[in-house]
């Protein structure tokens, strides 16, 4: 019983860290650039693809792919932003959700034209197969590395955003852009590293997925939508809200799916519902 | 800078004496007519799944292109509908009409529902909350035991309209379904030049000063929001008759997107714009049926081109091109 209820909460807490790194991303090119990012979950894909095609393919393994994943990611999604979003931002962001939409389903379509439907499995790294008991559960050793790596990678963004001057560029860019880039700063460059960071972090959380999830075309863009969930409850305008907000949602899907199963894909949407009803501009959010 | 490219074409072709009165009384007569004889050209069937998808699309573009709200999860609507209706006519035996009615009826009250909570915040949120509603919805769907699951809702039968006419033959079905396409169309364009479509359009264009001007801005979006799922349901659950199965791909966010892309397409905030998009788009996937996955990776590919580079869609850059060589 208890193993059971605390084995959902592990796997809660890991959807949650990976909640925590997309809405992050999410934040922040919304914070900069005004665009909802939709490619962001078929990003997160592709993340995990790039890492799933290096070892099969280039025979690299888990620990360079950490890093090379990401930097995939990051340079496509320098390009998305150089050669499409780059034109929009004079728009109505209505338009920037509308084209990464669109790219969304050109990446899903190429990569299920390319390896199919069915899923593709990763190994766990050598180093971090096993486990450990916990006297109260069985602690696989993959997961809990999962946890407090994301977790790390959340509260250095945040640091980086917060405590240092590259930081502080960005939230003055978010604040009034053409006023920092009336003092010198290359803003457009910054725009597009931006957009490369946000999504980076979402092909990192695809290469910690790998080994737990299968590889599939299909594995963004159920998530991406509860990862909109997660941003509209917890609200767009803090960073450890967003942190906060994905890992207590993950923990609740956990708690649910050891309560009442089937709730457990819809219970998310309720939180939402109430939310909404309750304090609209979400728990950490501020109109605006 | 005030409101979608379709509509600005639209007014300009109206100042530029390109649209009258008169003309566009002979253009919707004509497209009328052209509606009633286009059966013994085209498959009725195909022909009856546009103007589904073009009722949607109009119900659609009432809240995008006149009230300036993206709705992310208009499938949810369509879809609900078509297996509420699929259901009531399968497993209860009701009639056609009541059929629709409950179809519709539920899509009214779940837009209501969704309506009420997705207002209370603006701009792109509301996108994305529509979206989550929608996909629990579809969650929803999958799990009920009276849905077929992963098969859909199948073998609905048509029934008899007014328990006398047989709905059974392709082209008795079409001239019922293009009666509901006018009835659908006509009040969305009723709604659109009505006083009340003009409070809307208000709202769009500024929505504090609609606000201080006393209009009660929530409850005009509401109201918009609840008459488009209504239109978008009475669609879906036309769609589950002609079909005769109601399925998870109606309820699926790919459905959403494809409406988008409708009436992003045709024109959005144009009166034939997203009839046109439908068009488009139906007659596209149904030449692409065959190549698979390219269907997505072109709807993906075309939906990247119209945002960058046809924002006006189809009867906007009709009306400029009107408007630039006046006949």
């Amino acid at each position: 019983m208890a193993q059971a209820l605390f084995g959902q909460l592990l796997i809660g807490l890991i959807n949650g860290s990976f909640y925590a790194l997309l809405s992050l991303g999410l934040a922040i090119i919304f914070g900069l650039l005004n665009i909802v990012n939709f490619a962001h979950g078929a990003l997160y894909m592709v993340g995990a693809f790039a890492a799933w095609f290096a070892l099969e393919a280039l025979g690299i393994g888990y620990w360079p792919a950490l890093l090379l994943a990401p930097a995939s990611v990051f340079l496509l999604g320098v390009v998305i932003e150089r050669t499409m979003l780059r034109r929009l931002y004079q728009l109505d962001n209505l338009y920037g959700l509308l084209l990464t939409f669109g790219l969304t389903l050109i990446l899903e379509g190429l990569f299920h034209h390319r390896y199919g439907n069915s899923g593709n499995s990763y190994p766990v790294p050598e180093l971090l197969q096993g486990g450990t008991h916990l006297g109260f559960m069985f602690l696989p050793k993959y997961r809990a590395w999962v946890v407090v790596v994301s977790l790390a990678v959340c509260f250095a963004s945040w640091w980086v955003i917060e405590r240092t001057k590259l930081g502080s560029y960005l939230r003055a860019g978010t604040e009034n852009p053409r006023l920092l880039q009336a003092f010198g700063v290359n803003v457009p460059l910054m725009f597009t590293l931006t957009y490369g960071f946000g999504v980076a972090l979402a092909g990192f959380a695809g290469v910690m997925a790998a080994p737990i999830y299968q590889v599939t075309p299909a594995m963004g863009s159920n998530l991406v939508i509860v990862v909109f969930a997660v941003v509209v409850i917890g609200g767009m305008g803090s960073i450890l809200g967003s942190i906060v907000t994905g890992v207590g949602l993950g923990l609740v899907e956990g708690l649910t799916k050891f309560l009442h199963p089937p709730a457990a894909s819809t219970v998310v949407f309720v939180v939402m519902a109430v939310v909404l009803l309750v304090r609209p501009a979400g728990l950490f959010g501020r109109e605006r | 800078m005030s409101g979608p490219p379709g509509i600005q074409e639209t007014r300009a072709a109206y100042r530029a004496g390109i649209i009258t009165p008169r003309r566009k009384a002979l253009f919707f007569a004509a497209m009328a007519a052209v509606g009633l004889v286009l059966p013994f050209a085209v498959y009725p069937v195909f022909l009856m799944n546009v103007l589904v998808m073009a009722l949607f699309a109009s119900a659609f573009n009432l809240l995008l292109g006149y009230t300036g709200l993206l709705s992310f999860g208009h499938a949810a609507f369509l879809g609900s509908a078509a297996y509420v209706t699929g259901g009531v006519v399968k497993y209860w035996g009701l009639p056609v009409e009541l059929g629709l009615l409950a179809g519709t009826a539920f899509a009214t009250a779940l837009g209501w529902i969704i309506g009420g909570l997705a207002i209370r915040r603006a701009g792109i949120y509301f996108a994305m909350i529509t979206l989550g509603f929608a996909q629990m919805v579809y969650f929803l769907v999958v799990q009920m035991p009276w849905t077929g699951g992963e098969d859909g809702l199948q073998g609905i039968p048509r029934g008899k309209l007014l328990g006398l006419l047989p709905l059974s033959g392709n082209l008795t079905m079409y001239y019922f379904v293009y009666a509901i396409f006018l009835g659908g169309f006509f009040l969305v364009y009723r709604t659109i030049h009505s006083p009340f479509g003009h409070v809307l359009r208000a709202i769009r264009e500024n929505e504090p000063r609609a606000l201080s001007l006393g209009y009660d801005v929530n409850r005009y979006k509401l109201v918009a929001f609840v008459i488009s799922a209504g239109l978008a349901g009475l669609a879906g659950s036309t769609k589950a008759l002609v079909l005769q199965f109601a399925a998870l791909t109606d309820v699926h966010w790919h459905r959403s997107g494809e409406v988008v892309l409708m009436t992003l397409l045709g024109g959005m905030g144009t009166v034939m714009g997203p009839s046109v998009g439908a068009l488009v788009v139906i007659t596209l996937e149904n030449y692409l049926a065959g190549f698979g996955d390219w269907v997505t990776i072109i709807t993906g590919a075309v939906f990247v081109v119209g945002v960058l580079a046809f924002r006006r869609g189809f009867v906007g850059e009709a009306l400029r091109m009107l408007r630039n060589f006046p006949f």
